[in-house]
């Protein structure tokens, strides 16, 4: 798959995995993928950490949106911009947006927002989405990425339109649930990019998650990215050990006995990930260690759109 | 004073595993629990959302939001019998470990916010009619699942309960635990854990919601009439039943405050004790590590040390390392992946090093080496509590 046809005319790309699998990294590399098509980029998160934006060099972001990487046209880089969308404040900006103005601090301050988001739950999820959903129609980016909650509180994120849409008949909350299911329900638009690692409890989430998010949200899904995948090291002839002492020997045929166990856990796992379900994987090397700096993140970024390439050529 | 995780898990009254989701908490919460009932205490480990090889492995095969007694007889056999070499073994049947590990008890169960919140409620009504009508109350239903910081905060009262009154799965009182593991939801500040008692009183003590009930009091008058404007503006926005509820709610529990406060001033005081230990959990991965410092400072902050650290899933080292061959062959091929492997153990402990720093010298580390596989029986746990407990 080339890299123009992995964004197509996709406006919205929502991040979903359990915690731990590296989710923001992988939104910070499909944003400089993004960007490396010419595409301006918008990277927001949505519980105020900021990692995507960290992999940029910037550590501090904010509800106002920053220029993370500025745009090179010559080069035809796009611009990549960062942002948070914490439901606190998109609660008190949508107040303040619906007749509360001032009130509408003074509320969040003295606790009563606090009770109203708890009597409706799902409300805060329904106005984080409304706010992503301003931004993707407003289109001053080619492109969004949403950096969403970790594990299954993605769901009940993403799902908090249709059950509020459930719920109420009709009035303001109303609307803006079905505006926000029409956006993530619109396949040209709008889709998700499952990510996970080649293990068992991460892959089991995930297919579990891929089917709720099809079947019951209703968005559309990218190939999957699994991350931090091992190769697995070549086999070690007979006697091909020989010539070190013992005590080395020893040493290395367990240390690439273990190695070799884990990554051939690690490809079962892809198997059974691609038997469950019927989706492409774009598979990202283990990284180790180090910090997401410009040298590695280029090399995430390449081993991304190598991954894609592979996807519909071996078939 | 440098102590270790086998002198914790045999001296500690509650231990509070905390750090990034994905880390492995729970499977070490698990593990120091095991080490702590084969010294010989009767210990009780609270598990949130453990995978379900890890729930297999402790007998939770039900929901129960009571202790249930995990059978530790595989373990103790494998352990005396020399199956398995563990830091317990190879155990003299006559000596005062065996006897130890024979007595020692483990508990488990899986934490169910809702139904402990609901617990709780019946506690402090009042009258059961009170009780019920706060269980019915939709915003209560919502808090459980809706109010952030709910669930950490069952967690500790949770934690109340075990040390002070615990109750069996058919509800009736057993004898309290020497020890109570903690796992707490995946959380990036420990503020999370440490403020969910005053969140959640404050919540429930809301100014503006008791004003516009009680108008009639004294002095609150003026109050009342302002939070009956501010209510009804918002009734506009968000749905007038949507405040309806609320104010139902803060009506019915009006009066609970007080205990609900007490409550949470008790178990904040636990978390406090020089008997509690905070167990740091995470991975040689930045990110994960990033947050640990995160909430190691923030533990800081609020007065509270972090007892020891664990590093999951920690590639050793290869010793001894042989030189790479200089001509080519599958022997240098071998060697040459041997070095890099090598050279991820190097930087996984690299990775740590912002973590060492940030907690101080007093701080324990123990080491758990990468697996292939998940735990999945209490053999994979035992192996895990060995790597925890072995002397530094």
């Amino acid at each position: 798959m080339e890299v123009e046809q992995f964004f197509s005319t996709v406006r919205l790309l929502l991040i979903v995995g359990k915690g731990g699998v590296g989710k923001t990294s992988v939104a910070a590399t499909i944003a400089n993928v993004a960007s490396s098509t010419g595409r301006s980029v918008l990277i927001a998160d949505v519980d105020g950490r900021h990692g995507a934006a960290a992999a940029f060099g910037v550590t501090d972001l904010s509800y106002d949106e920053q220029v993370l990487v500025p745009g090179d046209p010559a080069a035809g880089r796009g611009t990549v911009s960062g942002r948070t969308l914490t439901a606190d404040d998109a609660l008190v900006e949508y107040l303040a947006d619906h007749g509360m103005g001032r009130l509408a601090r003074k509320l969040a301050s003295n606790g009563v927002v606090d009770v109203i988001a708890t009597a409706t739950p799902g409300i805060k999820d329904l106005l984080v989405l409304g706010k992503v959903k301003q931004l993707v129609t407003e289109a001053r980016h080619d492109l969004v990425i949403l950096d969403t909650p970790a594990s299954g509180h993605a769901v009940t994120f993403l799902r908090s339109p249709r059950a509020l849409a459930d719920s109420i008949a009709s009035g303001r909350i109303r609307r803006q649930a079905d505006e926000v299911m029409s956006v993530l329900g619109d396949h040209d638009r709008c889709r998700v990019v499952l990510v996970t690692l080649a293990e068992e409890t991460p892959v089991n989430e995930t297919i579990e998650t891929a089917f709720t998010l099809e079947d019951d949200v209703g968005v559309a899904l990218t190939p999957i990215v699994v991350n931090a995948v091992l190769d697995v090291p070549p086999a070690v002839p007979a006697g091909a050990l020989a010539r070190l002492d013992p005590a080395e020997r020893q040493a290395v045929s367990v240390a690439l006995g273990l190695e070799r166990t884990r990554a051939e856990a690690q490809h079962e796992q892809l198997a059974r990930l691609a038997a469950a379900l019927p989706l492409a994987q774009i598979v990202l090397p283990e990284r180790v260690g180090t910090r997401l700096d410009a040298v590695d993140f280029a090399g995430l970024a390449e081993a991304f759109v190598a991954s894609l390439a592979e996807i519909g050529s071996a078939s | 004073m440098t102590g270790s995780l086998a002198e914790l898990t045999s001296t500690r009254r509650v231990l509070v595993t905390c750090g990034a989701g994905g880390v492995g908490k729970t499977t070490m919460a698990a593990a120091l629990g095991l080490a702590a009932a084969l010294g010989g205490r009767r210990v009780a480990v609270v598990t949130i959302d453990p995978a379900r090889r890890l729930a297999d492995a402790l007998g939770l095969d039900s929901l129960a939001n009571q202790p249930q007694r995990v059978d530790l007889d595989t373990v103790r056999n494998a352990a005396a019998d020399g199956r398995r070499a563990n830091w317990w073994a190879p155990i003299d049947a006559t000596s005062a470990e065996a006897t130890a590990a024979a007595s020692g008890e483990l508990w488990a169960l899986m934490l169910d916010a809702r139904a402990t919140f609901d617990d709780l409620i019946r506690k402090h009504a009042p009258s059961t009619e009170q009780a019920e009508r706060i269980l019915a109350n939709r915003l209560y239903r919502n808090i459980s699942g809706a109010l952030s910081g709910t669930q950490e905060y069952m967690a500790v009262e949770k934690l109340h309960e075990l040390v002070t009154a615990p109750r069996g799965v058919d509800g009736s009182p057993i004898k309290p635990f020497d020890c109570v593991i903690v796992d707490t939801p995946p959380t990036r500040n420990a503020l999370d854990v440490l403020a969910a008692p005053e969140r959640l009183t404050r919540f429930l003590d809301n100014r503006v919601f008791r004003a516009m009930m009680a108008p009639a009091r004294r002095g609150l008058r003026v109050v009342g009439v302002a939070a009956q404007a501010a209510l009804a503006a918002l009734g506009k926005v968000v749905g007038t039943e949507v405040i309806g509820d609320a104010v139902a709610f803060f009506r019915a529990f009006d009066g609970m405050e007080e205990g609900f406060r007490e409550r949470a001033q008790e178990s904040l005081a636990l978390l406090r004790d020089d008997a509690t230990a905070w167990i740091l959990v995470t991975t040689p991965r930045t990110e994960t590590v990033e947050e640990a410092v995160f909430f190691a400072g923030a533990l800081g902050e609020m007065g509270l040390h972090v007892d020891a650290v664990v590093a999951n899933r920690m590639q050793p080292h290869i010793d001894p390392l042989p030189a790479i061959p200089p001509t080519p062959g599958p022997l240098r091929t071998a060697v040459m992946r041997a070095h890099a492997i090598d050279a991820r153990a190097d930087a996984h402990r690299r990775v740590l090093v912002p973590l060492r720093t940030a907690v101080g010298p007093t701080t324990v580390f123990a080491d758990v080496p990468l697996a292939p596989v998940d735990v999945h029986d209490l053999q994979g746990l035992a192996t895990i509590a060995q790597a925890l407990c072995r002397p530094a």
